[in-house]
């Protein structure tokens, strides 16, 4: 597989952007990607694919309004219902095929549009089973993480560090709508949601859009000088049943891992990785994903990120851009936020918060309460 | 398929079998609310109509006047110069007489419902709304129509401060 | 561009369609994947990855829906991907299954499409309220038949089209619909019927409409060497062609249907096919309404522009003519849970293809389409099978 990414474009993130459409915002981003790539979208895009939902949007069919803003018109374009990396993901696996040379992949949160989100959370519960409690839809966070620091030792004080981490590395992504200087006491005195889990200890949302452009190994060769390998890819899908669910593991993400790490011909991730961007929509998310990549052995994420050790000068620097909780949650678009942050790195161009001679990277996305689905990527400098 | 398969699963259910007591049916409502932002392009677009005007964009490499306005023009992909007034004359381009409403009940009375091509917009460049002061019978495409307006202090910004669109006395 | 590798259909299943099914998407999905891979002779194990493709959650009233779906479409801790393109999703799936194959990552690939319109109270027409702009659009109140109704004014009046030669397609489609097992509205009706039909959005008339459904139907794909040990008879998905065109439909002239033409072009390179007419044996063009499978063939290159009524009324389309739409009976009469739907016509094309089409069989049948549309008259999906 032979795949890289060889443009990116993206607005800043942002807690609200009243106005300006999101249609205005896709615009921005996918000229400076295109820009980035040096592709003209009429003539030299094979195909466009964008990660969106219905109900995040407000509109059914949401495909309908994205081709006229990427170049797309007239052109293969589709909606995959899924987060951006997913998206991108089948981006690579099109010019795997053949029949594509170059691929455009698009995602965005203008989450700032939806006015109760908590009840589109909800809508995502299983309608039989899961609706009839009236409560707030991060309960099933709440009983995740409360299952999760049980058998993991892991104490909210960890949690709460991850959180401290990841605003503070915030503080270096120009791009970031919620860099902050945190402490441990703010987020474990902030209040409860769904208890362990407080207020603090959940990313906010953000509104923001990041459009890639993905090309075969001999457009990507013409196109880039420093065009960034995928070198494997891995996504998995758990039960929907949050009753019969594994509460403690992120078994997808460990899946997913698996099949990644196996088409990249790595055995041993703590070594070979330099450095990850895992989703941390909850804090604890976070710690669970670095062990379900097997960053560390089970259980030890949240004492080694008490240590350091994932911090951005840490041994294994995890979420330097500052992941959802620093940079903004930006719904399906965090998914390519992380690959847009290790993509930086990889190139160079990460500015202040470069993380030293980078060479492989892991980017991990979930999907949010109440799935048990995500994805995995290894990317790499070198072909 | 027919020849191997022997019978398709499904159970079916008719509306009064949904509406018995013997159906278990669970019922919701989703809560889901937006207030999605008009962006730039939209914004302009529902000040001039509450202003009583028509305004599009002009691409100047394809020299399109787009409505409804955009920033982009989708076929040069390039920012589009600047904004055009349009008449809010127009020719129907296509039309239809609906007996149903929004939610598929029947009604008595038709809305008449078409794409209007107006004048001064690029080519084909039409929008969607209602015929209003006419003759069913007399409607055909190529009907040259106009837009009538709302008194000024009943429109809101809306694509509903035009009325409808009315024939044109033809010489 | 040359492709890695040859893809084949190797299995179908699909189930009953009717306006209300008791089953839950969950179990409509099982269903439709059970049968398929029990006609290809597998089972689960024997499965790579999963694609979906369904249509509006507002239907089944799911937030992320595919994701409730999943474990009735076999999906469980494999790798799982959502395909959506609106209505053209049913013909799109396949597609989508055929990229994880043809990319080498994966041998086989099972694909499910389900729809469950029947939980959208009072009428599955409420949630087409929302695919329209919400700025330029919604306030004016459309229903969703007028843009069929402004379309099919405009095709009619743009090529002469009597009306009696469209209402032909209803009357040869609920016809053929008799000897589909998974029929809702298979019926012996009349061209007087459909004139006399109530109008609902002039000039749309009842008996010109598919009516929404429940239903769900799957194939089961493998690479070639995969597909050669479990079959003789492979089905080999040699096109696939899919083209979205801009959202300002009010912008576009809507005699011809354009995104369907480039995706039928994307999809005959591939399969090499230069002379449509002369080298497709059959289609099955996406029918929800009577006008638009002869605006779809003249979009599949397969009758010049304002041409298919004509051969419509010359038989030319029905089983026996020279050119069969529709053998199944389509969406006009098998019926219409939209995804599920889209895929019933890839699963037709297999059948007829494999001569296992009982009554609705065509003869020589060598090279089979498929095509869905869907969105704001936006999107045309193309698939080629051959045997």
């Amino acid at each position: 597989m032979t795949v890289a990414i060889v443009g990116v474009g993206h607005t800043s993130f942002q807690s609200t952007t009243p106005d300006i459409s999101f249609k205005e915002q896709m615009f921005e981003a996918a000229v400076k990607a295109y820009e980035d790539a040096g592709v003209n979208p009429r003539k030299d895009i094979a195909s466009f694919l964008t990660a969106a939902e219905d109900y995040y949007e407000g509109y059914s069919i949401f495909d309908e309004f994205v081709p006229d803003q990427l170049g797309a018109v007239l052109r293969p374009v589709c909606t995959i219902g899924g987060d951006g990396l997913l998206a991108l993901i089948n981006g690579v696996m099109q010019i795997e095929t053949g029949l594509f040379d170059v691929v455009a992949i698009e995602a965005h949160s203008k989450a700032s549009d939806i006015l109760t989100f908590p009840g589109i959370v909800t809508h995502g519960l299983d309608p039989i089973y899961n609706r009839a409690f009236n409560v707030h839809p991060y309960f099933v966070a709440g009983l995740e993480m409360r299952r999760y620091l049980h058998e993991t030792g892991t104490t909210r004080e960890q949690c709460a560090a991850v959180v401290v981490k990841n605003k503070e590395n915030a503080l270096s992504n120009p791009s970031a709508a919620f860099a902050a200087k945190m402490t441990v006491d703010d987020v474990m005195n902030s209040a409860f949601v769904s208890d362990p889990l407080t207020h603090r200890d959940i990313s906010p949302l953000a509104d923001g859009v990041i459009v890639m452009v993905l090309a075969s190994e001999e457009k990507a060769k013409k196109l880039s000088d420093h065009p960034v390998w995928l070198k494997g890819v891995g996504w998995c899908s758990d039960t929907p049943w949050i009753e019969s669910r594994t509460w403690s593991t992120a078994e997808y993400a460990r899946l997913a891992a698996e099949r990644a790490y196996k088409m990249a011909g790595i055995k041993n991730p703590q070594k070979q990785i330099a450095f990850a961007e895992v989703d941390d929509w909850f804090s604890y998310k976070e710690l669970q994903h670095i062990e379900a990549l097997g960053l560390c052995e089970n259980g030890e994420a949240g004492k080694l990120s008490e240590q350091g050790n994932f911090s951005r000068n840490g041994k294994l620097p995890v979420n330097v851009s500052g992941g959802r909780i620093g940079a903004g949650n930006l719904l399906e678009a965090s998914a390519l936020q992380s690959v847009l942050e290790c993509v930086l790195q990889l190139q160079g161009r990460a500015g202040k918060r470069q993380v030293k001679s980078a060479e492989m990277a892991v980017a991990q996305s979930w999907r949010g309460v109440p799935t048990a689905t995500g994805c995995v990527a290894v990317l790499s400098s070198e072909l | 398929m027919s020849e191997k398969v022997k019978d398709l699963r499904g159970t079916r259910l008719s509306a009064a079998d949904l509406e018995s007591e013997d159906t278990i049916t669970v019922r919701g409502r989703p809560n889901a609310k937006y207030a999605w932002s008009a962006g730039i392009a939209y914004t302009k677009y529902l000040e001039e109509l509450k202003n009583g005007r028509i305004v599009g964009r002009r691409c100047r490499q394809c020299e399109r006047v787009l409505v409804p306005p955009r920033m982009y023009c989708e076929q040069c992909f390039r920012a589009t110069d600047e904004w055009v007034y349009v008449k809010g004359t127009g020719k129907i381009n296509t039309y239809s007489i609906s007996y149903l409403d929004a939610d598929a009940n029947r009604i008595k009375t038709p809305i008449l419902v078409a794409v209007i091509d107006l004048d001064g917009a690029g080519p084909g460049i039409g929008i969607l709304h209602k015929l209003g002061n006419v003759d069913i019978e007399k409607i055909h495409v190529g009907m040259p129509v106009q837009a009538v307006w709302k008194p000024t202090n009943e429109r809101k910004a809306s694509v509903t401060d035009i009325l409808y669109f009315e024939p044109i006395e033809e010489e | 561009m040359n492709v890695k590798r040859r893809v084949a259909v190797i299995g179908a299943g699909i189930t009953l369609f009717r306006r209300r099914l008791k089953e839950t998407g969950k179990e409509l999905s099982y269903l439709a994947a059970n049968a398929a891979l029990e006609s290809a002779g597998m089972t689960l194990a024997d499965i790579d990855c999963v694609v979906m493709g369904t249509a509006p959650d507002a239907f089944d009233g799911i937030h992320m829906k595919a994701d409730n779906l999943l474990d009735g479409a076999g999906a469980t801790r494999k790798p799982y991907s959502r395909v959506y393109v609106g209505g053209g999703t049913g013909v799109f799936s396949p597609i989508g299954g055929w990229w994880h194959v043809a990319s080498g990552l994966f041998d086989t690939c099972l694909v499910v499409a389900e729809e469950k319109m029947s939980p959208c109270q009072p009428h599955p027409q409420t949630a087409f309220r929302t695919i329209w702009d919400p700025i330029i659009t919604r306030p004016l109140n459309p229903n969703l038949v007028w843009i069929f109704a402004l379309e099919m004014n405009r095709y009619m009046k743009t090529y002469n089209i009597p009306k009696e030669h469209i209402a032909m397609v209803a009357v040869k489609n609920k016809a053929n619909a008799l000897d589909h097992p998974s029929a809702q509205l298979a019926a012996k009706i009349t061209v007087e019927d459909v004139l006399n039909s109530e109008t609902m959005v002039w000039p749309v008339q009842r008996l010109d409409i598919s009516p929404p459904s429940d239903g769900a139907a799957a194939l089961v794909l493998a690479s070639e060497d995969v597909a050669r040990k479990y079959t003789d008879a492979p089905v080999w998905i040699d096109g696939v062609g899919w083209s979205l065109d801009s959202a300002y439909w009010t912008n576009r002239d809507l005699c011809f249907p354009q995104y369907v033409a480039e995706a039928a072009k994307m999809a005959y390179k591939m399969a090499k096919i230069t002379d449509p007419p002369k080298e497709v044996d059959f289609a099955e063009p996406y029918d929800p309404f009577t006008y638009k499978e002869l605006h779809h063939m003249e979009g599949l290159l397969l009758a010049k522009k304002g041409e298919a009524p004509r051969l419509t009324a010359e038989g030319v389309t029905q089983r026996d003519g020279d050119l069969p739409i529709c053998p199944s009976g389509g969406l006009l009469g098998v019926g219409n849970p939209i995804a599920a739907a889209g895929l019933m016509k890839c699963c037709e094309l297999f059948w007829q293809l494999r001569n296992e089409a009982g009554k609705r069989q065509v003869s020589g049948a060598e090279t089979g389409v498929a095509q869905a549309w869907g969105d704001l008259m936006q999107v045309g999906t193309v698939t080629v099978f051959r045997r």
